[in-house]
């Protein structure tokens, strides 16, 4: 006689249905990459895909191995062509979607299509390290149905009639392990240090950058994607406050402002009350974490510069949520020594000579008043007939003079610029700031969402005793820049003309955004150190990865118990009278009479009652009832039903004490 | 197989009876429940586990929690699914079995009648010897498998152990449990290839049976018992008695008597070979046998039931 616990099997064929469907799932992970493969790979793999699905309908069979590895060779060399490298995020996601378009070829059996499926399962992860928004990682959970169909394609079972009713058994599997797979998510210990480099992702995202000319920011001014969200321990700072820094900038060469790492301790500051808030920042591709109005410290992983700007140890290439604490009242380094009074007056000579002519004449109008001077340059703006727009005309060669004299319009970098080369001129240590200001504030999920369109250039001036002063330059010219943000002064000087459908269907957004901001702070955002914290509220400060495994398998144990008891549950029987009947034989079974299979009631009790002599009359009583019950009426009356029922549900069997 | 393996075999069938008891043979019906069904991982479900440990520590290092919430989704699923095994098998009945007919030597269907209980059994495999059926029983419903029974000699013979196995829905989990029913089928003797027909006494071959016909052979004298619609109404008004119209006729072939006793000079299988060529024969023919076996008289018949009878009763033979 045979035994054997793992029987070998012929090698079957295929069939079409599970056959069609890994095509579906391949094509599934051939959408998920397309964004970030090249336009004409993502062509030719779907085409060899389409034509592999029609070879096999029409004429069956696989592709000659003649075919396979040249393929295989053209689609590495492709790889190395566009990326220079088989190596690395792209071109390894490339490759592997490649790799599994051509496994197709040569699927011709249950058992490549497994290893197909659970590929396709792989290269669908791998979508997920160029985007992983919410809703990037829902399409590709949603792409494991058709994997997960195949695999169900593959064990023989009635087959399905449509494509919803193959899909929808997978859809019902993920569904239940759902709350399994959360607990796992949140117990799982994550790692402090990756084990290897991380990949560095030279994607160029758009954003601030480390250097500004003024009509840089024209392109991000109507970027409307999120930059970042801050939530705010406590009331958030009033409108007019809200400047996150990122890059300072001394450096001006007639056209350029430009920020450079000069070495050094964080310039000190004296600061009032302190705003505790955590900030998630999408993916910038740079290392400036943007802080609110002065930060004090910076998080983890990331340090504050001699300008108090907050710069991480790597570019920031994931979403990160980080956490700080900044003072809005406070006074930034209130000496100022040599070099630094150097750099904040430097001017590149030569360029806007009326500019300088008229910051001398304010000098001379006003004395050492450096205050006095300020207020003239933010008259000027504000008097002046300049006006905030988003396409302003070109500046020539002295852009500060086409500016101030000719122009007399542009958008928050025109003002910063030409403000602090008046200061300058005028003998005012300047600099410019770039960061983001204002912001929309999600009532419901109190935060505060900041995109790139909030993007801002701002001055700092240092007066004597005061230190460096922010001064806003634009808030001269338009106030509702800072009050209400960009797309609202936008709006206000009409540069665009049918703006009306564009707000509402930006507050639908703003609205809609605190589902991406709960899927930063709940999923992205959610690391070691937020792991560490996860039993704070429970009293324990530190929950360690000991801790985590223990908690892990408790909650496993807890999901296998309820899944096990939903595997052996059995549906009670619809037949009252039926199921009374069984509990009698449980509870006689364990008195020691089980029933047997060919036995019939009356047998039964009369065995029972010889077993049982004491209960004799009972179990008499019972047996006539149930027979009366089950043979005696065609539609046995109610309240024999319950009488035969109250007496199974009190009848307990008495052992003989022999 | 390797005389160790079956070494081993035999030590665990002694030593571990959890796993072994429910191989001993049972009655039916057989019910498959929590503490006969065991499951493991397949080849496949040990290398997706090993495919879900790159993904793990993949989307940690990079902390990439999007990736590591998909796969944790993917390995929860993994693991419902092996409740999923375990139910398609669990509360499965085999309830009745039925057999056909073969002669020894040729495969013999056996029926296994399996019942679904609360719950359907998308599918299942029924392993019996080196065959296997996949099939799915409904819920509350019936479902029919036959699988061919190798057969060797005539003779009751019992049913092997019977795998009832599942790797559903993924294929990631075997989930598998042993039946052996207690039930024997009825193996026919193999009739010899090639020997002399019978030996009929003189009398018995020159004995013309008569046997219903269509055609009128002649008019008789009434007899207790006949028919009313064959007496011939228009004949018996010119007689006195009652004519009654006889369809009889002389049999074309003569009826075989098969006697155990008329082959003394062979060995007992050699004369049940012989008795079911004959029986054989005279099946296909058509003719009319009776069969005298030592304990037991079938009398004259033909067609296949009668056909089966002989052969039950040569089977049965000791």
């Amino acid at each position: 006689m045979r035994f054997s616990l793992f029987k070998r099997k012929p090698p079957e064929p295929l069939g079409g249905r599970a056959f069609d469907l890994l095509c579906l799932t391949v094509a599934v992970v051939l959408g998920v990459h397309a964004p970030h493969m090249p336009a004409w790979l993502s062509a030719a793999l779907a085409a060899t895909l389409i034509l592999r699905w029609w070879q096999r309908r029409r004429y069956g069979g696989r592709a000659p191995l003649a075919l396979k590895l040249p393929l295989v060779a053209l689609l590495s060399a492709a790889v190395i062509f566009h990326y220079g490298t088989l190596f690395g995020r792209e071109p390894g996601a490339a490759l592997a979607v490649g790799l599994l378009v051509l496994k197709l070829l040569e699927t011709e059996s249950p058992r490549d299509a497994r290893v197909g499926a659970a590929f396709a399962c792989f290269a669908l992860m791998t979508a997920l390290l160029f985007d992983q928004g919410m809703v990037a990682t829902v399409l590709v959970a949603l792409g494991l149905l058709p994997a997960l169909a195949t695999l169900r394609a593959l064990e023989p079972a009635p087959a399905a009639t449509s494509l919803p009713r193959e899909l929808l058994p997978a859809l019902k599997l993920l569904a239940i392990s759902l709350p399994l797979a959360l607990l796992a998510f949140v117990l799982v210990p994550r790692l402090s240090s990756p084990l290897w480099g991380a990949p560095n992702a030279a994607q160029s995202k758009t954003g601030l950058s480390e250097d500004m000319s003024p009509g840089d920011f024209s392109e991000l001014l109507t970027d409307d994607r999120a930059a970042m969200r801050v939530d705010f321990q406590g009331a958030p700072p009033p409108t007019a406050l809200r400047y996150f820094r990122a890059y300072v900038m001394w450096d001006y060469d007639g056209r350029r402002w430009s920020h450079s790492n000069e070495p050094g301790d964080p310039a000190g500051v004296e600061h009032g009350p302190v705003i505790n808030y955590t900030v998630s920042l999408e993916a910038s591709g740079q290392r400036v974490l943007p802080a609110l109005d002065m930060p004090l410290e910076a998080p983890a992983q990331a340090q504050l510069t001699r300008d108090r700007e907050v710069m991480a140890l790597r570019p920031v290439n994931d979403t990160l949520v980080y956490t700080m604490r900044s003072s809005p009242g406070y006074h930034l380094a209130t000496q100022l020594d040599g070099a630094d009074r150097r750099r904040g007056l430097q001017l590149p000579a030569g360029f806007n000579p009326r500019a300088i002519a008229l910051a001398e004449r304010w000098r001379a109008q006003y004395g050492r008043d450096d205050a006095a001077i300020v207020q003239a340059a933010l008259r000027l703006f504000h008097d002046g007939g300049f006006s905030y727009t988003l396409a302003p005309a070109p500046l020539g060669r002295d852009a500060v003079d086409d500016f101030l004299f000719s122009t007399h319009e542009g958008f928050c970098e025109h003002y910063a610029s030409a403000f602090t080369v008046l200061m300058r001129a005028a003998g005012i240590p300047a600099r410019v700031v770039t960061g983001y200001q204002g912001g929309y504030w999600n009532t419901m999920g109190s935060y505060l969402l900041v995109r790139q369109s909030d993007a801002h250039a701002w001055s700092e001036v240092w007066l004597p005793g005061r230190g460096w002063v922010r001064t806003d330059p634009t808030a001269a010219v338009r106030p509702e820049r800072v009050s209400l943000g960009a797309a609202a002064t936008a709006a206000g000087a009409g540069t665009l003309a049918n703006w009306s459908p564009n707000q509402w269907w930006l507050g639908l957004r703003n609205q809609w955004d605190i589902v991406n901001h709960w899927w930063n702070q709940g999923v992205i955002g959610f690391d070691s150190l937020r792991q560490h914290g996860l039993l704070t509220p429970f009293g324990m400060q530190d929950t360690d990865a000991g801790t985590l495994g223990l908690l892990l398998a408790i909650g496993g144990s807890l999901f296998a118990t309820l899944g096990l008891a939903w595997a052996v549950w059995k549906r009670p029987s619809s037949d009252p009278a039926r199921a009374a009947m069984q509990l009698l034989e449980r509870r006689l079974a364990a008195a020691g009479v089980a029933r047997r299979h060919s036995e019939g009631p009356q047998h039964y009790f009369s065995r029972a009652a010889r077993a049982l002599p004491t209960q004799r009359a009972e179990l008499d009583r019972l047996m006539r009832t149930y027979l009366e019950l089950r043979y005696a009426y065609e539609e046995p009356p109610a309240a024999l039903l319950k009488n035969f029922r109250q007496a199974a549900r009190h009848f307990r069997p008495r052992r003989m004490v022999k | 197989m390797f005389p160790a393996i079956r070494r081993l075999q035999s030590w665990a069938e002694r030593r571990l009876p959890a796993l072994t008891r429910y191989k001993r043979p049972e009655s039916l019906p057989i019910a498959l429940h929590r503490r006969r069904i065991y499951i493991v991982p397949t080849g496949f479900g040990a290398g997706f586990t090993v495919l879900l440990l790159v993904m793990m520590v993949g989307s940690l290092n990079y902390t990439n929690n999007a990736a590591l919430l998909l796969t944790c989704l993917l390995g929860a699923a993994s693991v419902s699914s092996m409740l999923v095994a375990f139910r398609s098998l669990n509360g499965l009945h085999l309830t009745a079995i039925r057999q056909g007919n073969a002669i020894a030597g040729e495969p013999l269907a056996v029926q296994l009648v399996f019942s679904g209980g609360d719950h359907p059994h998308a599918s299942v495999h029924a392993d019996m010897d080196a065959q296997t059926d996949a099939f799915a029983v409904p819920a509350d419903g019936e479902t029919l498998v036959t699988l061919n029974l190798a057969t060797s000699r005539r003779g009751w013979q019992h049913l092997p152990r019977i795998k009832l196995w599942s790797n559903w829905p993924l294929g990631l989990f075997h989930a598998w449990s042993w039946i052996h029913p207690d039930q024997a089928v009825l193996v026919w003797p193999q009739p010899e290839t090639a020997g002399p027909p019978p030996v009929l006494p003189g009398e018995q071959g020159l004995r013309q049976r008569l046997r219903q016909g269509e055609d009128i052979a002649a008019l008789r004298d009434y007899r207790a018992g006949d028919p009313q619609r064959h007496i011939a109404w228009k004949s018996s008004a010119r007689h006195e008695t009652l004519l009654v119209k006889d369809f009889e006729q002389p049999e074309s072939r003569e009826e075989w008597r098969l006697d155990w006793r008329h082959l003394p000079q062979l060995a007992p299988e050699a004369r049940i070979s012989r008795l079911a060529r004959w029986l054989g024969e005279a099946e296909a023919a058509g003719r009319t046998t009776s069969l005298w076996l030592p304990d037991e008289e079938i009398g004259p018949g033909h067609g296949r039931s009668h056909y089966a009878r002989c052969m039950n009763a040569l089977a049965r033979l000791p």
